[in-house]
């Protein structure tokens, strides 16, 4: 009888709950960095503007496009420099405007403006234009087949509510002034802001106007996202029922939430590989203890580097089995990516040996290496490791972590000449990683490759993927600078990493592979 | 006095210039915001116009100088992590703080004092002895794993009080208080405790070895002679004796409370200055950072120069020799 009444109360009380707001309590390590959605290009921002505002299209949860504010997406037949979006009808701001094809024209020209953070992902967009209503058409300085995935992070503003607060220049923080747009929004997504206070708590609610609102499951009507840095901390408040939602659940104490009665961990490989990196183009280098050459420009010691490299134990040891050993240095999502190359890196210490010999550095070198210590997950414990798989074939390697401020302007500054790095593709194309990583450095492109690597050749291959409209001879053109990319091995690959949310069983969603849970997918009950 | 007073503050400012230099001629070696600031799809042009444009391409001394000048006018410029201005964030974050320092100092400082005459009372009893060898823990374990520890006891295993951040605040004329709140005066339990122990433990032992001392004072064994209750003894005559050093090492270490508040902030996510500090630090956020480590000076400097003032409210001495051989 006694449980019988408790069963009935519990039933009525979800049942209430159910029927005013089903809340979800959020924390990850580090919060938004403003509400502008085109000042900052970086992870936790876009997760927050994702849920207030809206692109043209978006990435699910697996990675596919899905239509957003455009319907529907295609290169104008007859002119390869033109794509034509059409766009969604009946869609409103939260402040009730109508979403049309000016609003697409003002948002992307504001997202190309000097402060952008997101204008590098439109150079190659000359003009927009609205030929009615809703249809816009992009002009692009050469056919460019992927400019639909230079967009899914790219947010659209209403130009009249922009306006009229002037915050149509986007922050400029040397001038010492602050905008309206960084700490008020309107947008068209399903949730609006209703509270915020940076780095300690913001609240959303969700948009009972929303277009998509009979598509999507929708259940979460509020939202609390609470930035909890410490990893410890954030553990505890999932295990105490304070948060309901985690990003970030440290490796260590994985076990320990899925083992909790309730709790549920969900994992899924991360679009982020982590790989080393060498300073191959200098005559001599710094760093090492050979005068006068740089072993590092014999591709038989890189070679030999890479076979030293036991992906298995960093995977067993150091991960705690999260992690997946990669071969190159694309995610699997990415275009250009075969399981082939991605299993090509074996252990072989006996080869390596005689690479090493062959190279006339049978008796070894020294080196350095440099590495974060708060960027990637254990990412000094993988460079620790690396130094004993280094020895082995007579690599001394002297291990220099520094947090991630102080890592990568060494790269920027080719101070170092073995190092680590981690690269993720938000275009989901090989391009993007020639682009910045294997390209020789100049103004436009290569800004991360701190090889020194360049080959003319390749940068021409490199440079005439922006425009060629044929799928099939560009990704031909792909896997040659990719099987030019793992011969040289230009980069030594170590694993792709693995995401890691843990919620309570009541939430119901897969792990994104860009960390950006957008809450209209979440289903909640039972 | 008045004279006293001028030169102290004097001091004081010359203390403040040069903690300000240094803290910028540090800065250097936290990294590069430039980084943090762009996307990853920057280029080299972006970082080269970013760089100018925020002066950091000037050397330390000028950026130093830049600084003086605009904070001279109030103006301390802008987060390069929040893009808002550093001293509107700054006035957020200082009631959390401040609050957290009030009540873990108070917190010391009433555990201290009581646990002190307890067990110098009581020296050979049990329960002081406990107390004494508890007192020694709190000393040697780290504010970090104090913090952990609580968490993992009252909010994952007992789940009474919240594991982090402060609760519901209500804002009183631009004071956030946790205060008025359940929420709230629950949220500041652990991370005071946290903050306090350490310098509760200092109190205890502090007062306990003075009050010892005092006791074996002729003037105490006097006052047992003459037949005067053992509680007036205790804490009429023998704790007023014992409190001098006390306000000194009290007040002292208030300005480290605050400092010390970076850790038990980051364990707790308590919205404060610290951990303002400690993202600041992470993202090489150099407004921030320069204006933080300026209150923070200017904080201590006040403080010292506060409890200089009071030893001289406090022990007529001190007035005496001063005015006698200055006058």
């Amino acid at each position: 009888m006694k449980t019988k009444a408790l069963l009935a109360l519990t039933l009525l009380a979800t049942t209430a709950m159910g029927a005013s707001a089903e809340t979800l309590r959020w924390a990850r390590a580090g919060d938004s960095l403003t509400l502008d959605p085109h000042a900052q290009n970086e992870g936790p921002t876009h997760t927050l503007a994702h849920q207030i505002y809206e692109p043209l299209i978006i990435r699910d949860h697996s990675g596919a496009f899905q239509a957003a504010l455009a319907t529907d997406w295609a290169p104008k037949e007859g002119d390869p420099n033109v794509w034509v979006f059409n766009l969604r009808q009946g869609v409103t701001y939260h402040d009730g405007a109508d979403f049309t094809a000016e609003d697409v024209v003002f948002s992307i020209n504001r997202a190309k403006s000097e402060n952008s953070a997101m204008k590098e992902l439109l150079t190659s967009i000359v003009e927009v234009r609205a030929t009615d209503d809703h249809t816009v058409e992009f002009v692009t300085d050469g056919p460019n087949p992927i400019l639909p995935s230079n967009l899914t992070n790219l947010f659209m503003m209403d130009k009249g509510w922009t306006e009229a607060n002037s915050a149509t220049k986007v922050q400029d923080i040397a001038g010492g002034e602050t905008t309206f747009a960084s700490s008020n929004t309107n947008g068209t997504g399903p949730f609006q802001l209703v509270s915020r206070e940076p780095d300690v708590k913001t609240v959303l609610s969700s948009n009972a106007a929303y277009w998509g609102k009979d598509e999507f499951p929708l259940d979460v009507t509020e939202i609390v996202y609470t930035p909890i840095q410490n990893a410890a901390t954030r553990v505890a408040a999932l295990l105490s029922g304070e948060v309901d939602f985690i990003q970030d659940v440290p490796v260590q104490d994985l076990g320990r939430v899925a083992d909790t009665s309730g709790l549920v961990v969900k994992t899924a490989p991360q679009n982020r590989v982590i790989f080393f990196g060498m300073n191959m183009g200098a005559d001599d280098i710094a760093n090492d203890n050979v005068d006068g050459k740089n072993p590092l420009s014999d591709a038989r010691v890189r070679k030999a580097m890479s076979l030293a490299v036991n992906r298995d134990a960093i995977k067993k040891v150091v991960m705690r089995e999260q992690s997946q050993p990669a071969g190159m240095i694309a995610p699997p999502f990415v275009n250009g990516w075969t399981a082939e190359m991605d299993a090509s890196s074996a252990t072989d210490v006996e080869k390596a040996k005689s690479l090493m010999a062959d190279a006339g550095y049978g008796d070894g070198f020294s080196i350095q290496l440099d590495c974060p210590n708060d960027r990637y997950i254990n990412d000094e414990a993988i460079c620790q490791a690396a130094v004993g798989m280094m020895a082995q074939i007579g690599v001394t390697v002297n291990l220099d972590a520094k947090p991630k401020a102080q890592h990568f302007p060494l790269i920027q500054n080719k101070e170092t000449d073995f190092y680590m790095l981690g690269w993720g593709v938000p275009t989901y194309d090989s391009e993007y990683i020639f682009n910045f990583l294997v390209h020789t450095r100049n103004d436009e492109r290569g800004s991360w490759n701190g090889t020194g690597y360049s080959n003319p050749d390749l940068d021409a291959k490199i440079a005439s993927l922006s425009s060629e409209t044929d799928l099939e001879k560009r990704n031909g053109l792909i896997g040659d600078i990719w099987s030019v990319v793992q011969d040289e091995t230009l980069y030594i690959p170590i694993h792709h990493q693995v995401l890691n949310w843990g919620m309570t069983e009541n939430v119901k969603t897969e792990v994104s592979p860009e960390d950006d849970p957008k809450f209209k997918f979440f289903e909640l009950g039972g | 006095m008045f004279s006293f007073a001028l030169r102290r503050v004097f001091q004081s400012v010359i203390v403040l210039l040069v903690v300000g230099l240094v803290a910028f001629a540090m800065f250097r070696f936290v990294g590069d915001p430039i980084d943090n600031m762009l996307g990853q799809e920057r280029t080299l042009e972006d970082i080269e116009r970013l760089r100018e444009n925020l002066g950091l391409d000037k050397p330390f001394m000028v950026q130093y100088w830049r600084f003086l000048e605009q904070a001279a006018q109030g103006n301390f410029g802008l987060s390069y992590r929040q893009g808002r201005p550093v001293a509107d964030i700054l006035l957020e974050r200082i009631p959390a703080t401040l609050e957290l320092a009030f009540v873990s100092g108070l917190l010391a400082l009433i555990g201290g004092i009581v646990l002190g005459i307890f067990t110098a009372i009581r020296r050979r009893g049990v329960a002081a002895n406990v107390i004494m060898t508890a007192s020694l823990v709190g000393v040697s374990l780290p504010t970090f794993l104090i913090g952990i520890l609580l968490i993992y006891i009252f909010s994952v295993e007992l789940n009474w009080l919240p594991s982090f951040g402060r609760g519901d605040v209500v804002d009183i004329g631009g004071w956030s208080t946790g205060f008025f709140t359940e929420s709230g005066r629950k949220a500041l339990i652990l991370p005071a405790i946290t903050l306090g122990l350490y310098q509760m433990t200092l109190i205890m032992r502090l007062v306990r070895t003075e009050m010892l001392e005092v006791l074996r004072m002729d003037y105490i064994r006097f006052a047992r002679a003459r037949g005067i209750k053992e509680r007036a003894i205790n804490f009429r005559h023998a704790l007023k004796n014992t409190l001098v050093p006390v306000i000194t090492i009290t007040g002292l270490q208030l300005g480290s409370i605050i400092a010390f508040a970076i850790i038990t902030e980051t364990v707790f996510q308590w919205p404060g200055v610290g951990l303002l500090f400690i993202n600041a630090i992470q993202f090489v956020d150099i407004p921030v950072m320069a204006a933080y480590l300026m209150m923070i000076s200017v904080m201590f400097v006040g403080i010292n120069l506060i409890v200089d003032m009071l030893y001289f409210a406090i022990d007529p001495r001190l007035r005496v020799e001063r005015s006698g051989g200055s006058n």
